[in-house]
């Protein structure tokens, strides 16, 4: 290799994609009350509006299934985004798609793909949280084989035509027709990785795009899976594929206030997930570090959040970021500014920053 | 104080899995100066990519070829994955369990659903022909590489180590050392139940003195 190892390039025939991700937490009213889910869900169809008005290429809800975060459904929100906007690309963020059926996931993105007039996407992959597994009768130390089966038969249905397939965690199709039929090729679809290497070399012999999840750390670190990625699919004869990082993080005037307003729900998030999970409870201090330059969450100004970003599309060869926005606790207006600023402020000058 | 890792022999090193855990330390300890073998469950072509890219220096192998030649083995596969592990493959070898007993993440499982015991006691119980240790384990992977420091540096992570050999506990302590942190060694595995998920040290980045007292605490509580 020619170039510096850390450093890989990104593919200039991909486009630049930026765009945002949420897992549409249950924020608050004015008086500090948690809305209701339903309500929750009308705020997120205007927040997707909102996502396009602003100039922004891609929205997408991540599955989830608690109460807190009741977007088990995120097609159907999808739908409603895709019937009041024109342009934004809509997709999953992501589908977990180990706990359910790839064909019913391909039927459905499919289906928002005809609403949506060919702007749906999907990004599958376990997610973070694991409530999707007992709910549907799946065991999570099966996990491995469920989505190395079910993202070959994804890739199977994606090629659209007649499928035949068999495994050992759904029923076998022979020639089977999967309806809707796609209208012009498969839509795109990622598989979000968020350390394991065989998932990398498995969205490259699949033919997914990788959306690598950065949600703690290092961006850095990941510079060697976007390697990882490009010579797998080289050695797999494959065409080059786009990568993408997915991180958290909150856009607001200043540094200081995007802190004071993140911070506090972010702490409370992870004191929340610690006490099942045994993570620990970040500090200030580890925080503080977090949002730098060396960390994985993007908190700041719209400069301040835009350097980062373009400083890490270039350091793993990305071509496409996705800002995962909003957290239990922060209000809509919030939100909703975040998106503002995200759009009109930020992406300009990330693309500015990329040349 | 002369550290061990300048006066023993480099041991040669057999990790087995090629995942986030068994890559980053492949990689960590090949740039460590050690010799390293990595291996998965099958043909070491499956994992000669993963190797090159995210381990360079670790070479690929058959797991029964990598043991074979090794002098520490380090077991870095899934939990879910140790009841069908032929305990026959690592027999008479020094076995590093950097694995956790995670039920939140991971799901709960018979073998390990024991609060009597700590996982890599049950690890032990079950691999009695191999000399267990316990470490690598309440570190993020990440943090294993990006935190290392060289020896004397202000503000050095410690990693523990426990195990009920000490020979073998200071034979995988000077590892640690040369890998790039201080070690706080216990002289069981039944005290390395302190470094389990949810334990005092488990994630967290202290120095010996800090860790040392966290493992204290814990013990008098």
């Amino acid at each position: 290799m020619n170039t510096t190892p850390d450093l890989a390039v990104p593919d200039p025939q991909f486009p630049i994609v930026l765009g945002l991700d949420t897992f549409g937490d249950v924020t608050r009213d004015e008086h500090g009350q948690l809305l209701s889910h339903a309500q929750a869900i009308r705020n997120l169809v205007e927040q997707g509006v909102q996502a396009e008005a602003v100039g922004l290429d891609f929205f997408g809800i991540g599955e989830h299934h608690t109460p807190d975060i009741p977007l088990s459904a995120a097609d159907v929100v999808l739908s409603a985004i895709a019937a009041r906007t024109e342009r934004i690309r809509l997709g999953s963020a992501v589908t977990v798609l180990s706990s359910d059926d790839p064909v019913r996931v391909f039927q459905r993105y499919s289906t928002l793909n005809a609403v949506s007039n060919g702007r749906a996407e999907v990004i599958l992959g376990r997610g973070s949280s694991v409530d999707s597994f007992p709910l549907f009768g799946y065991d999570l130390q099966d996990y491995e084989e469920l989505f190395d089966e079910k993202t070959n038969l994804f890739a199977e249905l994606l090629k659209g035509g007649p499928v035949t397939w068999h495994g050992n965690t759904r029923a076998a199709l022979v020639d089977q027709d999967v309806v809707p039929h796609l209208e012009s090729g498969p839509f795109p679809a990622w598989i979000g990785v968020g350390g394991s290497p065989q998932s990398v070399i498995r969205a490259a012999r699949y033919g997914f795009s990788l959306m690598l999840a950065i949600i703690g750390g290092s961006p850095q670190r990941f510079a060697p899976f976007s390697q990882l990625f490009g010579q797998a699919l080289q050695q797999l004869s494959q065409p080059a594929r786009p990568v993408g990082i997915h991180s958290p993080g909150h856009v607001a005037h200043t540094d200081e206030q995007a802190f004071e307003e993140f911070w506090p729900h972010y702490l409370a998030m992870i004191r929340q997930v610690s006490k099942t999970r045994g993570f620990r409870t970040p500090t200030k201090e580890s925080f503080t570090r977090e949002i730098g330059p060396d960390g994985a969450l993007y908190v700041g100004s719209p400069e301040t959040v835009a350097q980062k970003i373009a400083a890490n599309m270039t350091t793993l060869g990305a071509t496409r970021f996705d800002l995962k926005y909003g957290m239990g606790g922060l209000s809509h207006d919030k939100l909703m500014s975040n998106i503002e600023l995200f759009g009109t402020k930020v992406a300009p000058r990330v693309r500015e920053l990329l040349g | 104080m002369i550290s061990a890792a300048h006066t023993l022999p480099s041991p040669r090193l057999a990790v087995l899995g090629a995942g986030r855990v068994g890559a980053t330390l492949a990689r960590v300890a090949a740039e460590a100066g050690l010799e390293v073998s990595i291996a998965a469950s099958g043909d070491p072509a499956a994992i000669a990519l993963i190797a090159q890219v995210l381990a360079p220096g670790a070479e690929p192998r058959w797991a029964a070829d990598a043991v074979r030649d090794a002098d520490v083995v380090v077991l870095a596969i899934p939990l879910h994955r140790f009841p069908a592990f032929d305990p026959g493959l690592v027999a008479g070898k020094i076995v590093v369990d950097a694995m956790n007993y995670w039920p939140p993440i991971d799901g709960v499982q018979e073998m390990f659903d024991d609060d009597r015991y700590g996982s890599s006691e049950i690890v032990a119980r079950r691999l009695a022909g191999s000399t267990v240790v316990k470490a690598f384990n309440h570190i993020g992977y990440h943090e294993l590489e990006s935190e290392r420091l060289p020896p004397g540096a202000p503000d050095r992570r410690s990693l523990g180590v426990a195990g009920d050999d000490p020979m073998a506990v200071a034979s995988v302590s000077a590892i640690v050392e040369r890998i790039g942190y201080d070690v706080v060694a216990m002289d069981s595995l039944r005290a390395g139940r302190a470094f389990e998920p949810g334990g005092p040290v488990f994630g967290a980045a202290l120095s010996r003195d800090e860790f040392a007292l966290a493992v204290r605490q814990a013990a008098a509580a």
